[in-house]
């Protein structure tokens, strides 16, 4: 069974969101989008200072078996990316809520967060 | 026998792969393992080790009879005739009429009168009613051996592994077979075969031994292969996947296989000969190469191909090389492009740069570039 992670935020496309408390969310791929994918082998940052809106396609992660697009989940701007994954893409397999982090964005506005998925929420969605 | 059921088709070994906790999917109307965890891993495992396949879908048939070498001469764009010894194995295309690929296969020479002959699981029906008719007119029969299992044993240590696990009499018999050779022992043919660029076996057995035997081979330290490793293990090593890098619309000349064609004797009349010499004739627009991307992203199939004079090509297999840690292809390109030449491919509306190599990437392990 896949991690889902109690103190994150979800997506229905299986992106999970971390509330940073500082204006800014840190923004990865969940476990079981992961596990669906399979090894991953090479991922398309996002370009950073690039304003982007909810649902946006912002880059994208291949694995061995096919590309996924990476969402935005909020409109904002994109303020760092996960350089570390250039060398070590499988992060996103090994550890996907830690050193497999993909960007943060800076967000217009924290009540945005309010539409995103629970955990709970998020874990039903798996099971559909 | 129908096959266009829509429920999947189980192999003999569709136990083994649940127990080594095989993720299971649709291929060619078989319920096939597609990877048991990870299909780097498993890849790795074959290039420095050996692995091991369920490849128990591809169709095994015995052609047999007075005229099976003359009808075979016929059937086949590769020369059955340069089989002079028994076990030796020929690759070849299958075409019609207008030279397109109606399959690509092996055909072991048994003897004069017999021949065993592997197709692809996906053509069987086409193949087979293709064969059929073609067959009509010869002093020849054909048989299917759905009741053999394949399994494929590759890589460094396959043989060694392998051997170990036979009779002393098979072993010595088996030990001695040289690449491309086949040979029976007893109710099992073991070849020295394979689709990953590695050395090894595929091996033939009746279905109701290939678990016992899959067990055995667990046993020596071969781990279970599944079809996606097997897939960038074939690409590494250049060779073509039917249905993907060829089909009924292209020829072995646009596709990378004019080696497998055997024009000499001059008289030999195979299907799709005419229509390959008028190919010819008019002058081939096409080749078959291999593709490096320089930059970084993954090579996938129908990606679009340009030169720098701007004519058009097409990727037609592509993926990350787990070998050589980047994007490589098999790609349809227009002649003019040479091995050494650059090249762009259009990946999500960018160009990205790529090489163009001869198309055999990792042989035996090793990088085949520069």
């Amino acid at each position: 069974m896949s991690e889902i992670r109690e103190d994150l935020k979800y997506t229905p496309s299986h992106e999970w969101i971390l509330d940073n408390g500082d204006g800014t969310v840190t923004i990865g791929i969940t476990d079981h989008a992961q596990e669906l994918l399979g090894d991953i082998v090479y991922v398309e940052l996002p370009e950073t200072e690039a304003e982007v809106g909810a649902e946006d396609t912002v880059g994208v992660v291949e694995s061995v078996k096919a590309a996924s697009d990476i969402y935005a989940p909020l409109a904002g701007t994109i303020v760092a990316t996960n350089e570390a994954l250039d060398d070590e893409p499988e992060m996103v397999n090994s550890e996907p809520y830690d050193g497999g982090w993909i960007y943060t964005l800076k967000i217009h506005s924290a009540d945005d967060l309010d539409a995103l998925l629970s955990a709970d929420a998020y874990q039903k969605e798996c099971e559909e | 026998m129908s096959y266009s059921e829509n429920i999947p088709q189980r192999t003999a070994l569709h136990g083994k792969h649940l127990e080594a906790g095989g993720k299971m999917v649709d291929f060619a109307g078989w319920e096939m393992p597609i990877h048991y965890g990870s299909q780097l891993e498993e890849h790795h495992q074959v290039r420095n080790d050996a692995g091991m396949f369920d490849v128990s879908h591809m169709v095994v048939l015995d052609l047999k009879g007075k005229e099976i070498k003359v009808f075979l001469r016929h059937l086949l764009a590769n020369d059955v005739d340069k089989l002079k010894q028994p076990g030796k194995a020929l690759y070849s295309c299958m075409l019609n009429k207008t030279g397109g690929i109606i399959d690509d296969l092996i055909v072991y020479y048994l003897t004069d009168e017999s021949y065993r002959m592997v197709i692809n699981a996906a053509c069987r029906d086409d193949d087979m009613a293709w064969m059929s008719r073609q067959m009509e007119a010869y002093d020849a029969t054909m048989h299917e051996r759905s009741d053999l299992a394949m399994i494929a044993v590759q890589g460094p240590n396959a043989r060694e592994k392998t051997l170990s696990l036979l009779d002393t009499k098979t072993a010595e018999k088996v030990a001695t077979l040289k690449p491309f050779f086949g040979t029976f022992a007893g109710e099992n043919f073991f070849a020295r075969t394979g689709y990953t660029g590695e050395d090894g076996f595929e091996i033939m057995l009746p279905n109701k031994k290939a678990a016992e035997f899959w067990e055995d081979l667990l046993q020596s330290g071969i781990q279970p292969t599944g079809l996606g490793a097997r897939d960038t293990l074939r690409l590494e090593a250049g060779m073509n996947l039917y249905g993907t890098d060829m089909d009924t619309t292209t020829s072995p000349l646009v596709s990378g296989l004019n080696w497998t064609v055997a024009w000499q004797p001059d008289e030999r009349n195979f299907i799709g000969r005419k229509a390959l010499e008028t190919e010819k004739e008019t002058g081939i627009k096409h080749t078959f190469a291999g593709l490096v991307l320089e930059d970084r992203g993954v090579l996938r199939s129908h990606q679009k191909v340009m030169t720098a004079s701007g004519e058009e090509g097409e990727v037609t297999s592509g993926t990350f090389s787990p070998t050589l840690k980047r994007a490589i292809a098999l790609a349809r390109v227009p002649a003019t492009l040479k091995v050494g030449d650059h090249c762009s491919v259009e990946i999500r509306g960018k160009q990205l740069k790529a090489t163009v190599v001869k198309p055999v990437f990792v042989r035996h392990g090793k990088s085949c570039l520069e």
